[in-house]
């Protein structure tokens, strides 16, 4: 389990994050969602001990990612948006810097690179956007880390790749991992986060599963309008509406529409979700 | 897998497993798949796959045995289709009796 206290942390006098809690637990794959610059990316790394909090803890299995203990780091990978260009062959990649994960399984890594259809012998610093992607994805969920962080890892996947994407963070990840997805194309993980973190300005607006959401909020689909709707969005099969759950019913959550519900109702959601 | 509507979606993979069931591709007492296998076969959160098994569980239409997994009811079938028969009654009949009215239609249309 990790657990963040009170976490605030700056760039020189430019405030990023301020008390931020939040405890994220073993077996869950969660969805780390906020506007541009609310410090998504700065939360994952220091999540994962790249950098020092200003004042707050991290708690990762009762210990401090920022010490860099050489145990923990194996237990973690980070995964940034934008991946280094290294002047390696995939298969060479893999076999030398495997060495740093001692649970590196390289059979693993290459049979997630023919899934993933990314020739291994090719250079990296050849291949594509979405190529160059894929390999660093094989080689982290080939690290058998219990932990993973990850930010944005679908852009630049092309279609067919985004659902492989889906399916291997599953069959290749160990069943007590803690994985931390921050994303904004809630579309191709919509299926695959729960619980939902969304992070604001030196708040967190919701830490809650999918269940909790379903049974605080109702997501109305039809075409009656209602006057306490938290968010309306028009669509062209009609409206989107949220509001609190008043009956019970269980609705499919729209990741898109609770993003704007909750950003335009903070007070209201904080109340809901308390 | 490709959801659609207003279901939930642990409710529409639900559904996928009954119609399974009926059409005899899922047989009685056939083990299916782990919480994790299911949610890496189709890229679904496991935690959405935990919720479809309760559900079928608490319906009785599969049970747990422990430590080995999933299994379907010998009786899954019949449960499946007495559930259905009574939610067709009870909702699509009326929806369809409104519907005719609507049109002025009257049972005829069904000789």
């Amino acid at each position: 389990m990790i657990q963040v206290k009170d976490l605030s942390f700056n760039y020189g006098s430019k405030k990023v994050l301020k008390n931020i809690s939040m405890e994220l637990k073993g077996g869950n794959i969660y969805g780390l969602l906020g506007e541009n610059g609310v410090g998504k990316t700065t939360l994952l790394t220091l999540l994962c001990g790249l950098k020092k909090p200003l004042t707050g803890t991290i708690d990762t299995d009762g210990r401090n990612p920022f010490d860099r203990q050489p145990s923990l780091l194996a237990e973690q990978f980070y995964l940034p948006d934008e991946v280094s260009p290294v002047r390696y062959k995939a298969i060479d990649f893999g076999r030398e810097n495997g060495a740093l994960w001692p649970r590196f399984d390289f059979n693993k890594y290459l049979a997630i690179l023919t899934e993933f259809e990314v020739d291994s012998i090719q250079r990296m610093d050849s291949m594509s956007a979405g190529q160059l992607k894929k390999t660093w994805i094989a080689f982290a969920l080939a690290c058998n880390a219990r932990h993973y962080f990850m930010d944005e890892p679908t852009n630049g996947l092309d279609i067919p790749s985004k659902s492989q994407f889906r399916k291997a963070i599953m069959k290749y990840t160990c069943e007590d991992s803690a994985i931390v997805i921050s994303t904004h194309q809630v579309r191709d993980l919509e299926e695959i986060i729960d619980p939902i973190i969304i992070l604001d300005k030196e708040d967190v607006l919701l830490n809650a599963s999918l269940e909790t959401i379903t049974r605080k909020l109702f997501f109305d689909y039809g075409n009656q309008i209602h006057a306490d709707a938290l968010y309306l969005e028009h669509t062209p099969s009609g409206a989107i509406q949220v509001y609190p759950n008043s009956t019970g019913e269980e609705s499919k959550v729209n990741l898109e529409a609770l993003f704007n519900a909750v950003h335009s109702h903070k007070d209201i959601i904080k109340a809901l979700f308390a | 897998m490709d959801f659609h509507g207003e279901k939930p979606i642990y409710l529409q993979i639900a559904d996928v497993f009954c119609e399974n069931i009926l059409s005899g591709s899922l047989k009685a007492d056939e083990r299916i798949p782990s919480v994790r296998e299911y949610g890496a076969d189709i890229g679904v959160n496991p935690n959405t796959v935990m919720r479809v098994y309760e559900k079928l569980t608490a319906d009785g239409i599969i049970y747990n045995k422990r430590g080995i997994g999933y299994f379907v009811s010998a009786d899954a079938r019949d449960k499946i289709l007495e559930a259905q028969r009574a939610d067709f009654l009870e909702k699509e009949v009326p929806a369809i009796k409104r519907k005719m009215e609507l049109l002025g239609l009257d049972a005829k249309i069904f000789n």
